[in-house]
């Protein structure tokens, strides 16, 4: 046992460049899945068939191909047009994309879920079709969507563990090496704990935020609540009553 | 201001017109066609045929060559300013308080500064009672509060014609008379042209100059207040007034 | 850099693509739905009724599991288990990895179940294998289809992970021919496309399956 530990400690500066590297692809994945979700979000609610049907097929495109079919086509096919991307890049570009494509639905049903009503107050005061949904429906859907995203970026942390295969050498290669110096268990069991944890802080990040908006709509929320693991994928909250 | 609808499953063959600061309650089962009729006037909604002008202009659509043509969006945009409109669910926004409910469409619709617009706001609250609820959030306050807040957000933009969809249909029996108390005072210091559809009768009596009874998306009966809830000419205005007061007042004029 | 599209290329990859496809895809995909749905509404189940401990212990794992990545537990279990093949390796992972996820679907639908019909079972006195095959499961199951079949979807299409451990899923055999002839273009751009075609028409049903059942509620 003290020898894997030797060996972690000796391992530790690569795990943690490999830790710099998953938490690049996850932050900058983030980052244009967010900013696709929200273009194809908004253009896939549109009255305009043109503008919607451009967002539904980019959609369901990047969600029906798979995103490792999609890595492997940015790494290995766009070079032989002569179109050669550091592995960065390609990396955040197939994360981006892929769950920006899944963000988007989640973008486009808080919109469709803002109550009617909200829209006729724009339209009564007057407020142009842009600022009502800046100022006045995106804030109030927001709120909704953080739970769903909140999933989304956990699934995206998971989905940059493929990356070893363009040549990373993210969190998952690094403990792949520390398993040939300690023992399968160790190193595995070190790598999901580092996994867990970020999984744990980027949900608690996202719950911190969820909290933030929904009092911004007047609707406090209790800190155990904001600080739960537990976010709704299912949209269903637990009861504590216990049956039985 | 002229208004004239055709071949609309819910208003059919409709013409009337209002008067700059007429106060005009439109009374009727529900489904007649009432709310739609403000809904259509605040462009929430597009008649299938039919023109809406708003000081003799077209509003959504106009004749041009025999054709109906649909307006630019910024002509629409410009009469519509002209226009507010006060909803059943008071579509407060949740987001911002009330402060800022009040004054994001002055601010951002009409250019007002911000100082300006704040000065405006407080005006308003205090005159509909909630000059300490600036700082709240709408959903901290009851109904009744939430609508008054509603009723100083359309007055912020000086409208020229102000739309009542059933203002009090959503709140408890005890606090309509606050928000009726306000509107009628509105109506007795200003001049704004009024469209109201509502289920209090007493406050249609006091507040309006005309009532227009509707029925399957006609108007079947116009007259006013005076005339209308003590004599009704037509029988389904007679039931219509019986089944909704009980109606004294016509049982009187029996 | 002239590269095009060339059809013989794409005509000889496609049999190897489509032989992964049925082989190794979507056996998987079947088999690991079937894992995840049963062990998901056991581990449901458990959460619910059995005593606060376990039911906290058992929550940790479930959570530790779905906030992991499929790749490394695919890799922790490949070699835990050397002497096991690696593509049953692949569908036990799959299948518990999404039984996670199918667990809080089941939870959802156990706590629609009205209070009302737990207090009907107590007046019946009835026993605690009744309660949950008679009337929580089947009124709790019913919802839960669309969800299935979601994770189904999902669950197909994450399985080109399959490759960290050496099982030549559609992706791997097309990556193996597209390093033996010097050429993805087709290869990659066909699986991409076979998992459009078999994906994007099932959510579609399931879709509509999704407005059936909250119309029939």
């Amino acid at each position: 046992m003290a020898d894997n530990f030797d060996a972690l400690l000796n391992a530790l500066p690569l795990i943690l460049e490999g830790l710099i590297i998953t938490l690049q692809l996850t932050v900058g994945g983030a980052i244009l899945a967010m900013a696709t979700a929200v273009v194809l979000g908004v253009l896939a609610q549109q009255d305009n068939i043109l503008l919607r049907g451009f967002a539904r097929v980019i959609i369901e495109f990047f969600r029906g191909t798979s995103l490792v079919v999609q890595l492997f086509w940015l790494f290995f096919v766009l070079p032989q047009f002569g179109l050669s991307f550091p592995a960065m890049a390609v990396g955040i570009a197939a994360l981006g994309l892929n769950y920006g494509a899944y963000g988007a639905e989640i973008v486009r049903g808080s919109i469709n879920s803002v109550p009617a009503g909200q829209w006729e107050a724009t339209t009564a005061l007057s407020l142009s079709k842009l600022q009502g949904m800046r100022r006045v429906i995106f804030p109030q859907a927001w709120a909704l969507m953080i739970p769903s995203l909140s999933n989304l970026l956990v699934h995206l942390l998971k989905g940059t563990a493929i990356v070893s295969f363009i040549t990373m050498a993210d969190l998952t290669f690094r403990i792949d090496q520390l398993r040939v110096d300690t023992n399968t268990f160790f190193a595995y069991g070190v790598g999901l704990v580092l996994y867990f944890l970020i999984a744990y802080v980027l949900t608690l990040a996202m719950n911190a935020l969820e909290a933030r908006a929904k009092h911004k709509l007047g609707r406090g929320v209790s800190l155990p609540e904001a600080l739960n693991l537990r976010s709704a994928d299912t949209g269903v909250t637990s009861s504590t009553k216990e049956h039985v | 201001m002229e208004k004239r609808y055709g071949d609309n499953v819910v208003l059919r063959g409709l013409n009337f017109d209002v008067a700059k600061g007429d106060r005009v309650t439109l009374i009727g089962p529900s489904g007649s066609g009432k709310t739609t009729i403000l809904r259509l006037v605040m462009t929430l909604e597009e008649a299938e045929g039919g023109y809406i002008f708003v000081d003799g202009e077209p509003l959504t659509h106009e004749e041009r060559g025999g054709a109906r043509v649909e307006m630019k969006g910024s002509h629409k945009h410009r009469l519509r300013q002209r226009i507010g409109m006060v909803f059943q669910q008071f579509n407060l926004f949740p987001n911002m308080t009330v402060m800022q409910n009040i004054i994001e469409a002055p601010v951002h619709v009409l250019g007002m500064s911000k100082k300006a617009a704040i000065a405006k706001a407080e005006g308003l609250l205090e005159q509909v009672g909630l000059a300490d609820k600036a700082h709240s959030h709408p959903l901290e306050l009851s109904g009744g509060q939430q609508q008054r807040v509603a009723i100083a957000r359309a007055l912020a933009m000086d409208p020229e014609i102000l739309l009542l969809d059933e203002v009090t249909s959503a709140l408890d029996p005890e606090i309509v008379g606050e928000v009726l108390g306000i509107l009628r005072h509105i109506a007795e210091t200003t001049d704004i042209t009024m469209l109201i559809v509502t289920h209090e009768m007493q406050f249609a009596r006091d507040v309006s100059n005309r009532v227009l009874m509707f029925d399957g998306g006609r108007i079947i009966e116009e007259a006013t207040p005076e005339v209308m809830f003590s004599n009704p000419q037509h029988e389904r205005t007679q039931s219509f007034l019986q089944a909704v007061l009980g109606n004294p007042m016509v049982e009187a004029a029996e | 850099m002239n590269v095009v599209w060339e059809w013989d290329k794409a005509f000889e990859v496609l049999p190897v693509l489509l032989s992964g496809f049925f082989q190794v895809t979507l056996l998987v995909t079947v088999l690991s739905t079937v894992i995840a749905a049963v062990l998901g509404l056991v581990i449901a189940i458990v959460r619910r009724s059995a005593p606060r401990p376990i039911g906290r212990v058992v929550g940790f794992v479930v959570d530790f599991i779905r906030m992991t990545p499929i790749v490394v537990q695919l890799l922790f279990a490949y070699y835990a288990f050397l002497n096991v093949s690696p593509i049953v390796i692949g569908i036990a992972v799959f299948g518990i990895h999404y039984s996670t996820y199918m667990a809080e679907v089941y939870r959802a639908g156990i706590d629609s179940v009205p209070e009302s019909q737990w207090e009907a079972t107590t007046a019946l006195s009835m026993s605690r294998y009744r309660i949950w095959t008679a009337v929580v499961v089947p009124q709790a199951l019913r919802a839960t289809a669309p969800a299935l079949g979601n994770y189904a979807i999902s669950m197909f299409k994450d399985t080109p992970f399959l490759l960290t451990i050496g099982v030549v899923e559609m992706v791997q055999a097309g990556l193996i021919f597209g390093g033996n002839n010097f050429k993805y273009l087709e290869a990659i751009t066909i699986a991409g496309v076979i998992f459009l075609l078999a994906s994007y028409p099932t959510s579609l049903l399931i879709g509509r399956l999704e407005k059936r059942l909250a119309f029939s509620n």
